[in-house]
């Protein structure tokens, strides 16, 4: 069935995540859908498939118009998705999530549903157990579950959004000769990914994202660069960038290893100095969080050192690595940075390190004042942080951390924000460099990463490259690095 | 403006709460075949009608002024109580051991007391570390621990009374056998209200209005309850903070359960913790967590509660009318602050 979109918007809030997109897509096409974190991929396919509703535009199905209200809907119409996580149900057998989305009568038919969830299985060359547990599979089997639900619920066009995230190699060929095999009978498949040499690989035609707009499309076979461009732009040119730190050593990662269910990164060794600034590249969820979070004490690592300053705080709590100079800031604001239904002046009441047990609300009103002023926070002392805006939320937490700090870990200092307010939190930082505090932090903003950072990390599935001079590398070379290609 | 009118709508939300739960109750009543002016009117009669009944008010508002006042340091650190029933019986448990173990004592009957009221603190902030650290430690919802905790406090009540502690001869369910007068918290002449119990009830609920609204200790307890990760990440000690507020709560139900003993019933008696924990969770819900409205109502329950005592004589209706009332109260209040918050979102858009 031959899917179209057409001239799709949709916002959140202020953030255009679909800015007039328009894409055709053939029955029997395997179309990559290429695009850095935050182009609009997911939005795109989540207004396809009924997950959310766009705010204006068409989706035409077999030439016919579609209204997608709900992924059940879009069941109705042949079109299911497999999320990026998948959404199935751990604690039930292999059969009952498999025939959870079906219509029909009061009593489930398992018997039926077994037999051709077997049949349908063998034709794809899974071995899934139907009496297994969901919570059992392999990530890379609950997407074969997943598949193959689909597909019994009959579904025409498939959209796979990062399917290869967590899964194994042979299972991601297995995956990918049933797409091959899915595209010959006529399906339309969409596949979603940032890796570019999974999409130059398996599709036949690709579509490139870049905040909220369709910038590209192209055909196989692709030129790498060319699709590293259009993901990423141009560089721009920002302010002279300052020369590095050269203090004492901060923090020290010897042999470290971390992992979690998905993924596991090993080996990093390095050293940073005091007034050094070193940022974490990659698509989210390769690994930088990890180590960012092993830097804090905030996950223990399971091989290796955590040296901070002269001391070995290797499996030692966070609020050790706190009461060392080590200051962690998330990236999502509301639910770890601040705290909702406290105003800016009981935040920086709480921020002080005072051994007191009567709060002087004088005094805090008036250091609220001051740092409200300092870090030009539009709202008041009584203001609530939740009724702030995401950049001044942003000034906020910056407001709220300690001074002097050895090192900041950073989540996506300015995700979200304007280009100015992006400078002016930058500077802020750098004025705390100057004064000898380290900082690692992550972004997928390559700009920011180049022109922030002293030196790079690049992660990449669980790998890491060795750390690149900021100042020698081009944002081609940097977005390749990120896209997998040419790191061992 | 904008601010008036949005004030004006939340004060007329409120008051047609109270209606609309006036209004359900009068219905109950008509369905029930009774009078409902009558019952409305007997026990506000019966209440405040005289320094008797004003007295008796006073005496089932200390125990649930006390519960409250430790529900709140509770919910300001986001963990529901559940278990403060058991925590006041556990204290009432307490007290009486402590009292048992005294009575024979050459102690003054004044310092026993004073022992005993304390002692039933220990028991009751026991009980709630208990079900603390199975939340904190062990990843029980303190829901659950805490109303399985509930359960082993009335059957350990039981087994007391008709075991170990049980009157000369054979156990009743009136309890164990009655304290010596001397061992009694001094009442005011002629009325059944101890001002030693006022003292009490009243201190707690002041002492927690100034730990929640002027230290540093309820403004962080408030951050670990409003948003546990970020408070984490900010560098305060999270379990640390439920642990303590768990001990807060614990002891002052503990107070309540050892006013119930030495000022009220002067025994163990199975049911001694009157539902005053299930009141309070409904008091500190009706008034948003706030200190200050919070004892008002409390006193408002209390009143209800005594006020339908003599329903059963009067109009022969069961006292459990004020159960009905208060239920309802809180359940209306809830839903028009539900419906009032679709409104405000209607109007923004």
């Amino acid at each position: 069935m031959d899917v179209e979109l057409k001239n799709i918007q949709k916002w959140f809030g202020p953030v255009h995540a679909n800015d007039g997109i328009s894409l055709k897509v053939e029955a029997g096409t395997i179309q990559g859908i290429l695009g850095e974190n935050g182009a609009g991929k997911s939005t795109l396919m989540k207004v396809l498939s009924g997950f959310i509703d766009a705010d204006s535009g068409e989706i035409v199905l077999g030439g016919k118009s579609a209204r997608i209200g709900s992924p059940a809907d879009a069941i109705r119409h042949g079109v299911g998705m497999l999320h990026q996580d998948p959404l199935d149900f751990p604690p039930m057998q292999v059969i009952d999530d498999f025939l959870i989305g079906a219509d029909g009568s009061i009593l489930p038919g398992r018997s039926s549903a077994r037999r051709e969830f077997i049949e349908l299985a063998e034709r794809f060359g899974f071995s899934i157990d139907p009496n297994n547990y969901v919570s059992s599979l392999t990530v890379g089997e609950r997407q074969q579950l997943e598949i193959l639900r689909l597909l019994w619920l009959g579904v025409n066009v498939l959209i796979l959004d990062e399917p290869t995230t967590g899964i194994s190699a042979p299972q991601r060929v297995k995956l990918f000769g049933t797409l091959h095999l899915l595209a010959e009978q006529g399906k339309a498949i969409l596949f979603v990914s940032h890796k570019l040499e999974e999409v130059e690989g398996l599709c036949s035609r690709v579509a490139v994202l870049r905040r909220g707009k369709l910038v590209g499309e192209a055909k196989a076979p692709y030129r790498t660069s060319e699709l590293v461009e259009m993901m990423f732009g141009k560089e721009v040119s920002l302010a002279d960038r300052a020369p590095a730190g050269e203090g004492e050593p901060v923090i020290e990662l010897r042999g470290l290893a971390v992992e979690d269910f998905k993924l596991s990164v090993r080996g990093v060794d390095f050293q940073l100095k005091a007034g050094e600034t070193l940022g974490l590249a990659g698509m989210e969820g390769s690994g930088q969080r990890l180590l960012l979070q092993a830097c804090a004490g905030l996950i223990r690592p399971v091989a290796g050192q955590v040296i901070v300053g002269a001391h070995d705080l290797t499996g030692r709590h966070y609020h050790n690595f706190m009461q060392r100079g080590v200051s962690y800031m998330p990236a999502s604001r509301l639910e770890e940075g601040l705290i909702s239904g406290l105003t800016l002046a009981e935040h920086f009441i709480l921020g002080q390190n005072i051994r007191r047990t009567f709060v002087d609300w004088r005094a805090g009103l008036d250091l609220a004042k001051q740092r409200i002023a300092e870090f030009s926070i539009r709202g008041t002392p009584t203001t609530r942080v939740e009724a702030l805006s995401g950049g001044n939320q942003q000034r906020a937490m910056l407001a709220l951390l300690k001074t002097p700090l050895k090192l900041l870990l950073m989540e996506h200092p300015t995700r979200g924000l304007d280009i100015e307010s992006a400078i002016w939190i930058w500077g802020k930082l750098k004025e705390r460099c100057q004064l000898g505090t380290a900082i690692i932090f992550i972004s997928s903003d390559l700009d920011e990463l180049l022109h922030y950072s002293d030196r790079i990390l690049v992660f990449f599935g669980g790998m890491v490259s060795r750390p690149l001079d900021a100042s020698a590398t081009t944002v081609e070379q940097l977005g390749e690095l990120i896209g997998g290609v040419g790191l061992n | 403006m904008q601010r008036e009118s949005s004030r004006l709508i939340d004060l007329g939300f409120r008051f047609s709460a109270i209606i609309l739960a006036l209004l359900f109750t009068t219905l109950v009543l008509l369905v029930a075949g009774a009078p409902p002016i009558e019952a409305f009117r007997h026990i506000i009669l019966g209440s405040v009608g005289s320094v008797g009944k004003i007295s008796d008010v006073l005496v089932a508002w200390v125990p649930l002024l006390l519960a409250t006042a430790g529900l709140l340091v509770t919910f300001s650190a986001g963990l529901w109580n559940i278990g403060i029933e058991g925590q006041i019986t556990l204290g009432a448990i307490f007290t009486t051991g402590a009292l048992r173990a005294l009575q024979a004592s050459s102690l003054p009957p004044a310092a026993s007391i004073a022992v005993a009221v304390l002692a039933g603190a220990v028991g009751g902030a026991l009980w709630a570390l208990l079900a603390g650290a199975l939340k904190t430690y062990g990843g029980v919802n303190e829901i659950f621990g805490g109303l399985g905790l509930d359960f082993v406090a009335t059957a350990l009540t039981l087994w007391l009374i008709f075991g170990p502690w049980k009157r000369p001869g054979v156990g009743s369910m009136s309890g164990t056998e009655p304290f010596d007068v001397t061992l009694w918290l001094p009442l005011f002449p002629g009325l059944r209200l101890s001002p030693w119990a006022l003292v009490i009830g009243l201190g707690g609920i002041v002492v927690v209005y100034l730990l929640l609204q002027g230290t540093y200790f309820g403004l962080k307890l408030k951050a670990v309850g409003r948003n546990h990760r970020a408070a984490f990440l900010s560098g305060i000690p999270t379990s640390r903070y439920m642990m303590l507020s768990f001990l807060i709560c614990g002891s002052l139900a503990g107070l309540a359960g050892a006013v119930q003993v030495t000022a009220v019933y002067h025994r163990l008696i199975p049911s001694i913790s009157s539902g005053y924990g299930w009141l309070g969770l409904l008091v500190s819900m009706l008034v948003n967590f706030q200190v200050v409205p919070a004892a008002f109502v409390a006193f408002f329950f209390a009143a209800l509660n005594i006020g339908s005592i003599q329903l059963p004589i009067v109009l022969k209706l069961d006292s459990t009318l004020s159960g009905v009332l208060q239920g309802s109260l809180v359940l209306f209040v809830l839903a028009m602050e539900g419906a009032r918050r679709r409104l405000v979102r209607l109007r923004e858009g």
